[in-house]
């Protein structure tokens, strides 16, 4: 190090680390690494076909799903389940969740409900909605759909109980009217807390619609992974699991693209 | 439209904030209510403006608010209080929708309070985006554009830094000469309190009482020329708050 001119030491630096560097590049080749690693044990014959079959395997049977065009069959009755169980779990969850943050007697009657049946896996539940809502389409939407509600209503109400109070003074200082408060103040001060809401509700509805479609389904991912397991066939089997893994990742894009949306008046 | 204060008392749970203040607060001028940290200034303002019910006492309003005024009693929060997901123009609009305005009509107004806050060019900017001072130069476009009979404003400058309070203090003035607006003014900073205030209230520490009522006949546009006089007054002031202020610096928070 150079010696500072008249003599003394330079204080040394002993900030930095601790904030995460962007290193585009290294996702990817860990990625590749892992599969090309993979797929080089198979061919050496140090990973048994039975136990993990080949990259390169499941690739072949997803372009065979492909070309069947049986994965847009399959993928065309899971994404309807998804969507429908879902969107009115989630509008469902968000009015419930609402009245609760917004009326005492709601919370005071609803709120311990909500704590008591959401700890409760809903796949455990999936017998009695096959009773209630039949072993159709009706069983695998009640599951997403119970699955979805529960954590957007605690989602809502705590986003609803976190909005800035002061904000809501100013409302009722200016005049505005009790619906005026709720649309304007409190719907978009509770979105930051919603919207995190959605990406857990929407892994629980991909986890929900695979084990939903285990049970009365002729088509579906979850149906396909099913018949591939029972057949011992794993590279069917990986090639749906890679279909769920695109899935699951498309919905968390989707999410994040609407938040950026709504919520770009955030730094 | 005047307001008086009568026999107002309040407290929260056991303790006792307000004790039987009267006051009278005339139409057209600015009432500063200064008073030890603590004291309940903030409480006495949420209860002259109706955000909070007084346990005995009331607020009385005499006299019709002038003709074209939204709402009579409006706040302009030392927090700001703008939402943080609307724009400056969206921010002022906001107090204008729940009353029946037509599009050209509302951006009419909306245009006017801008201009008058010097404002215009930041219509289109995000809260986050400003500066305190400019901020709170909304919050008073806000307030304008109600055309509100007296302006309740709860410590304005007291989230900013010196220099900003400075320049928005000659602004308040200069608002002041064009509008002649009545107003309630709470703040800690005597400095304020006789720049801005025809008369000054100085409360006792908690529970608040009316210790001493205050005038300053000078014009307001004419005292930042005059700061001897100015000076007389805040150190006649801090005489009176000096010793209770030092009491309530001793005591525990939650005694």
């Amino acid at each position: 190090m150079a010696e500072p001119e008249g003599g003394g030491r330079p204080v040394a630096f002993r900030g930095g680390g601790f904030s995460p560097r962007r290193l585009g590049a290294v996702g990817p080749l860990v990625f590749i690494a892992v599969v090309a690693f993979w797929e080089a044990g198979c061919r050496a014959g140090v990973i048994p076909p039975l136990v993990l079959p080949a990259p390169s395997e499941a690739l072949a049977a997803l372009v065979h799903l492909v070309e069947t065009g049986l994965l847009w069959k399959h993928l065309g009755a899971s994404l309807q389940r998804l969507l429908a169980g879902w969107t009115l779990g989630t509008l469902l969850g968000i009015a419930v969740g609402f009245s609760i943050g917004l009326f005492s007697l709601a919370r005071a009657s609803l709120a311990p409900v909500v704590a008591a049946i959401f700890p409760i896996p809903k796949i455990a539940l999936l017998p009695l909605f096959v009773i209630w809502f039949g072993i159709g389409e009706g069983s695998k939407v009640a599951t997403i759909l119970f699955g979805t509600f529960f954590p957007t209503v605690i989602a809502t109400y705590g986003g609803v109980d976190n909005v800035d109070r002061s904000l809501i003074r100013m409302g009722q200082s200016f005049g505005l009217s009790w619906l005026s408060i709720v649309r304007k103040i409190v719907l978009p001060g509770a979105l930051p807390a919603i919207l995190p809401g959605f990406r857990i509700s929407a892994a629980i509805a991909i986890v929900l619609l695979v084990a939903a479609e285990m049970i009365g389904a002729e088509f579906g991912i979850g149906a396909y992974i099913l018949l591939a397991g029972s057949l011992m066939a794993t590279d069917e089997l990986l090639a749906g699991a890679a279909v769920l893994s695109v899935m699951g990742l498309t919905v968390n894009w989707l999410i994040a693209r609407a938040e950026r949306f709504l919520l770009r008046w955030r730094t | 439209m005047e307001l008086r204060l009568a026999g107002l008392q309040h407290g929260y749970g056991d303790i006792e904030v307000l004790r039987g203040i009267d006051l009278a607060l005339p139409a057209g001028r600015v009432v500063c209510i200064v008073g030890p940290s603590g004291c309940g200034k903030s409480t006495l303002l949420r209860l002259i403006g109706g955000l909070e019910r007084p346990d005995r006492g009331q607020v009385v309003q005499t006299g019709e608010p002038p003709p074209g005024c939204l709402n009579p009693l409006t706040y302009i929060f030392q927090d700001f209080a703008l939402l943080p997901w609307r724009t400056v123009e969206g921010n002022v609009r906001l107090v204008l929708e729940d009353h029946g305005f037509g599009r050209a009509e509302t951006a009419g107004i909306v245009d006017d309070v801008l201009a008058r806050t010097r404002l215009s060019e930041f219509r289109a900017a995000f809260p986050r985006q400003l500066s305190g001072g400019m901020k709170q130069r909304v919050a008073i476009a806000r307030a304008l554009a109600v055309s509100p009979a007296f302006l309740l404003m709860d410590e304005p400058l007291s989230a900013l830094d010196a220099q900003t309070r400075e320049l928005l203090l000659d602004d308040l003035v200069d608002l002041w000469a064009r509008e002649r607006f009545s107003a309630v003014y709470i703040t800690h900073n005597l400095e304020e309190a006789v720049r801005l205030g025809h008369r000054i209230v100085v409360l006792s520490r908690r529970p608040a009482t009316v210790r001493e009522v205050l005038e300053i006949d000078l014009p307001l546009d004419a005292r930042a020329a005059r700061a001897p006089d100015l000076e007389a007054h805040r150190t006649r002031l801090w005489r009176l708050i000096r010793d209770e202020a030092q009491a309530v610096d001793l005591e525990l928070v939650d005694g």
